[in-house]
């Protein structure tokens, strides 16, 4: 159709990818404890559900923040009408200063090189559009979220170029790889203007190691090239390694009058920290003040709400609720991540050793029909349409090895996820398994009949064969 | 350090290194007070709607539920906290259409699956851009228009605008010859014509469309098969004859109309007054333009805080019909109050029956009718006066001398202030016409009409200093007319 752009009429938004297609089948079945217990069980969902109670409990105790009230007065009509966006000089203090926290106060943020954005997203996308111009490229390492398919290139234009990293050694960022990514774009004939990671990792859960963060900024510093660290995860760490921030290995390599420092940039989000995904809250935080001003002016289209802005600069500000919040928030993560780990043990199913995030990467490559990602595909539909388990199939985050899937753990209850589980080893044991299970199921229902009719049926039982019981 | 930054960076198409920010700049370095500062300018280029938000405050108080975050609405704030759907709550699409619908009088209906959510009608017009023209091609605008059109429509997403102009000679209306005329030139020079946007009721001109104009817009779309963007953001604020008239009731009358080539933007901005909220709506009639837009919307949300507050708040339909009743009186009012005021001292305003301002014509208080004469005189407003108002020239307004200046975003008082500083100006100015003039000066009302100027009409400045640097601020002024209309 001429009629439209031809953004609109591509798929370059990479929403017919398996990734979605999971979710749209979720979304015609979803599991409900009591009104749909056979339905599908979404953990395709990187979502922090595990501490609203101690917000909600927060909100309790101060209502001004929620009443449009700041010491007893009304401020509504101030933030009907606020949409500077330079934003809430008290927001922006109180996220530079729960950055900072995060991050065990060993850097710093100035809250004037911070930049808000309606979410991660347009954090990403933002950036996007200042770094690079239509047709240039940058790298990222695989696996990778599918959602910067869309948030880097669909509408600016840019092209990503896999960084590839594989499972010999777990998955981590080398130098010959880094290289061979950037010689790949130049075969490809695209300016490569920078490198994008996540870390902690999604989809893998582990944040990035010193030495890879060495390897990095030594990497943009000889080509002279930019580097995003997305650091949404920032405060689900739950174990040791702890937390890393590029901005930190800046800060201890002195590199902060350096040329690289101002072609660091972070980007960051309370939607998984602080489980707040539909609020919109995000943020780039950048050295260079060309790419702050650009960016700025670019927020306009995706500005923060005020009452947003002003109940989270509340929230935040409030030092003993933050210091509880990532301290807490992070032993219910570990739990989870725990129970996660032992259940996948007992079908038999080991993940990559991770100490962040919100899932898993969980390696079934043992349960491939044939090392392929149309193997990986078939594995994929049984777990979703017979399993009933949404997950992520790797191919989706451009892994490059087939049998890898991301499995959140966040986003459900404790029983939940047990369900899940049990689903999942029911289905690991096999058919017969399946079958046993399923006389054994029919074998109690009678029971529990009997018991109910007559005290001597009970006598009958015990006289059955063993085996039958 | 530049050159490692994107084109798009480095490039001045935001629009924000324009003269017009010294307006700006000297409100906020010396904003009014009515108490702490008395002498400071007084704002009258911002166009916010403020005079209704005592009806929204009371309507908060009575409906704490309306909260997720109180007491009374906590039980819904792990639910909304976590959506992200970017096809939005459906209570907040279904009270969005219900309002659209009343706005304009229950005589079109609109579909809650296309209502497709934007970061506020900046998001919305860059979002329609996207999805309907490419890089390289290009939209109508009718001038004068709303100055950050420039960036909305054209920054990032590589479009270009190609003004139709204009003149006070019909009222600014958009003639069939204009558009034709311009569309010509345009293919003639290979220029790839998408689309017409086109705000209605328009900013700055303060006017609604009649229904004969509208038809024609939609003809000649139709005709071309390019589309048609209606900026609807003001539809609350007509306040007399013609009554508001959408797109959406044309089409539904104009059956052969292509409906693929139709889309509305609408926002809760200035009807609402809730500019903070960043409410915006994308609607298209055509159901590809609604997917894709609905894929952009995940780059401008609207917060799950708001769209759970703004459905509550719109779905109380007695809540809806009194405030809409009252922000017309309450346009009507100030709208009033301003252009007699004016009228008193001779200063005569384009005819307007909507909007949160109006289009001043100080054309015979200009040296020559050049824009060099207009800036002239625009800074005397600022530095002299005492008022930020935004010249036509920053509306690409195709005549020099004409001045948008609102009347909603103050209290009354200081609107009065405004007024009487505009009054000593403007009789001072008179006063010193009358020494140096040697032609008959006309009276009041022949001013309206008359079509020749005084030559040796000289305005005074010795005794005005104003600082004739254009200064480009490093870091854009909080006020800046390019973040809000």
């Amino acid at each position: 159709m001429g009629l439209l752009s031809k953004k609109a009429t591509c798929n370059t938004h990479g929403q017919d990818s398996s990734y979605f297609l999971g979710w749209e089948e979720y979304e015609k079945n979803p599991y409900d404890e009591i009104k749909n217990p056979d339905g599908i069980i979404q953990m395709g969902l990187a979502e922090n559900q595990l501490s609203f109670d101690l917000i909600e409990s927060w909100l309790a105790k101060n209502p001004d923040a929620a009443n449009f009230k700041r010491e007893g007065q009304s401020i509504f009509r101030e933030l009907a009408l606020f949409q500077d966006y330079h934003g809430l000089p008290s927001f922006k203090n109180a996220m530079a200063d729960f950055m900072s926290e995060n991050r065990g106060n060993r850097v710093s943020f100035n809250p004037n090189k911070l930049v808000l954005t309606a979410g991660a997203t347009s954090a990403n996308e933002t950036l996007m559009f200042c770094l690079a111009d239509r047709g240039d490229a940058f790298l990222l390492p695989t696996p990778y979220y599918p959602g910067f398919d869309r948030d880097l290139k669909w509408r600016t234009g840019a092209e990503i170029v896999p960084i590839q990293c594989t499972s010999a050694n777990g998955f981590r960022i080398t130098k010959s790889a880094l290289e061979e990514a950037y010689e790949q774009a130049q075969k490809l004939n695209l300016k490569v203007k920078g490198v994008l990671i996540t870390n902690p990792s999604n989809p893998l859960g582990t944040t990035t190691t010193r030495t890879e963060l060495n390897h990095l900024l030594d990497f943009i510093s000889r080509k002279k090239i930019h580097l995003i660290s997305d650091e949404i995860y920032s405060g689900t760490v739950f174990t040791s390694p702890g937390f890393i921030s590029v901005m930190e290995v800046l800060k201890d390599r002195k590199l902060e009058n350096t040329d690289v420092f101002d072609r660091v940039h972070i980007v960051y989000s309370l939607s998984k920290d602080l489980g707040l995904p539909g609020f919109r809250v995000g943020a780039i935080y950048s050295n260079d003040d060309f790419v702050v001003s650009a960016a700025t002016k670019m927020s306009s289209f995706g500005l923060i709400s005020s009452q947003t802005q002003y109940l989270l600069s509340t929230l935040l500000s409030d030092k003993n609720f933050t210091k509880n919040y990532l301290e807490e928030n992070q032993i219910r993560l570990k739990n989870r991540y725990k129970k996660l780990v032992s259940g996948l043990e007992a079908a038999g199913i080991e993940c990559l050793k991770s100490n962040a995030g919100l899932f898993c990467w969980v390696d079934m490559r043992h349960l491939l029909k044939s090392n392929t990602f149309e193997a990986e595909i078939e594995l994929w539909k049984k777990i979703v349409y017979e399993v009933k388990l949404n997950i992520s199939p790797g191919s989706s985050c451009h892994c490059n090895e087939p049998g890898w899937f991301r499995v959140c753990f966040a986003n459900m209850s404790e029983e939940t996820l047990k369900v899940a589980l049990d689903r999942l080893k029911g289905f690991v044991d096999g058919p017969s398994s399946t079958r046993r299970s399923q006389i054994e199921h029919q074998r109690l229902k009678n029971l529990r009949k009997m018991k109910v009719s007559n005290w001597v049926f009970r006598l009958s039982f015990h006289d059955r064969e063993p085996e039958e019981r | 350090m530049s050159q490692l930054l994107s084109k798009l960076a480095s490039s001045d198409k935001h629009g924000e290194a324009s003269p017009y920010f010294d307006g700006w700049k000297a409100y906020d370095n010396n904003p009014y007070h009515p108490t702490h500062n008395p002498h400071g300018v007084i704002q009258m280029g911002l166009a916010e709607n403020q005079l209704c938000s005592d009806l929204i405050k009371e309507w908060i108080r009575k409906n704490p539920q309306a909260s997720i975050c109180t007491a009374e609405g906590i039980d819904s704030f792990s639910d909304i906290a976590v959506f992200q759907d970017y096809h939005g709550l459906k209570q907040f699409r279904q009270a969005i259409a219900a309002f659209m619908e009343r706005a304009r009088g229950g005589r079109v209906s609109f579909e809650v699956e296309r209502v497709v959510m934007s970061g506020g009608a900046t998001g919305a017009n860059e979002t329609l851009m996207f999805c309907l023209a490419d890089p390289g091609d290009a939209f109508l605008v009718p001038t004068p228009y709303y100055a950050a059109f420039d960036r909305d429509l054209r920054w990032r997403t590589g479009i270009r605008i190609i003004p139709v102009e204009c003149n006070s000679s019909n009222n600014f209306q958009v003639t069939k010859q204009a558009l034709e005329s311009t569309y010509l030139k345009a293919q003639e020079t290979g220029i790839k014509i998408k689309g017409l946007i086109i705000a209605n009721p328009s900013n700055p001109l303060g006017t609604s469309l009649d229904r004969e104009t509208l038809e024609s817009l939609v003809s000649f779309i139709n005709d071309k098969q390019i589309h048609l963007v209606c900026d609807e953001i003001y539809a609350a604020t007509v306040f007399a004859e013609p009554k508001f008239i959408s797109v959406a009731e044309i089409i539904l009358e104009m059956v052969h109309v292509n409906r693929d080539l139709i889309h509305i933007v609408y926002s809760l901005s200035k009807d609402m007054g809730l500019p903070g909220f960043r409410v915006g709506v994308v609607y298209s009639y055509n159901d590809v333009v609604v997917s894709c837009a609905r894929k952009m919307s995940s780059f401008g949300l609207v917060s799950s805080q708001i769209q759970s507050f703004v459905a509550a708040m719109l779905s109380d339909q007695r809540f809806v019909d009194n405030i809409l009743v009252e922000v017309s009186k309450r346009v009507a009012k100030r709208h009033h109050m301003f252009t007699e005021g004016l009228e008193e001292m001779g200063i005569s305003c384009l005819r307007s029956n909507a909007g949160l301002y109006v289009l001043m014509d100080l054309r015979q208080m200009l040296k020559d009718q050049t824009f060099e004469s207009e800036i002239a005189l625009w800074r005397v407003i600022i530095n002299k006066v005492k008022i930020n108002i935004s010249p036509g020239s920053s509306f690409h307004c195709s005549e020099p001398g004409w001045f948008r200046v609102c009347f909603a975003n103050m209290d009354e008082d200081t609107l009065q202030i405004g007024l009487e500083r505009i009054k000593d100006f403007v009789l001072g100015d008179k006063a010193s016409k009358n020494k140096n003039c040697n032609c008959i000066c006309n009276n009041k009302r022949e001013n309206k009409k008359r079509k020749s100027f005084q030559k040796n009409l000289k305005l005074s400045f010795s005794s005005m200093m104003y600082d004739e640097h254009v200064r480009s601020p490093k870091l854009m002024s909080p006020h800046s007319p390019l973040l809000r209309a």
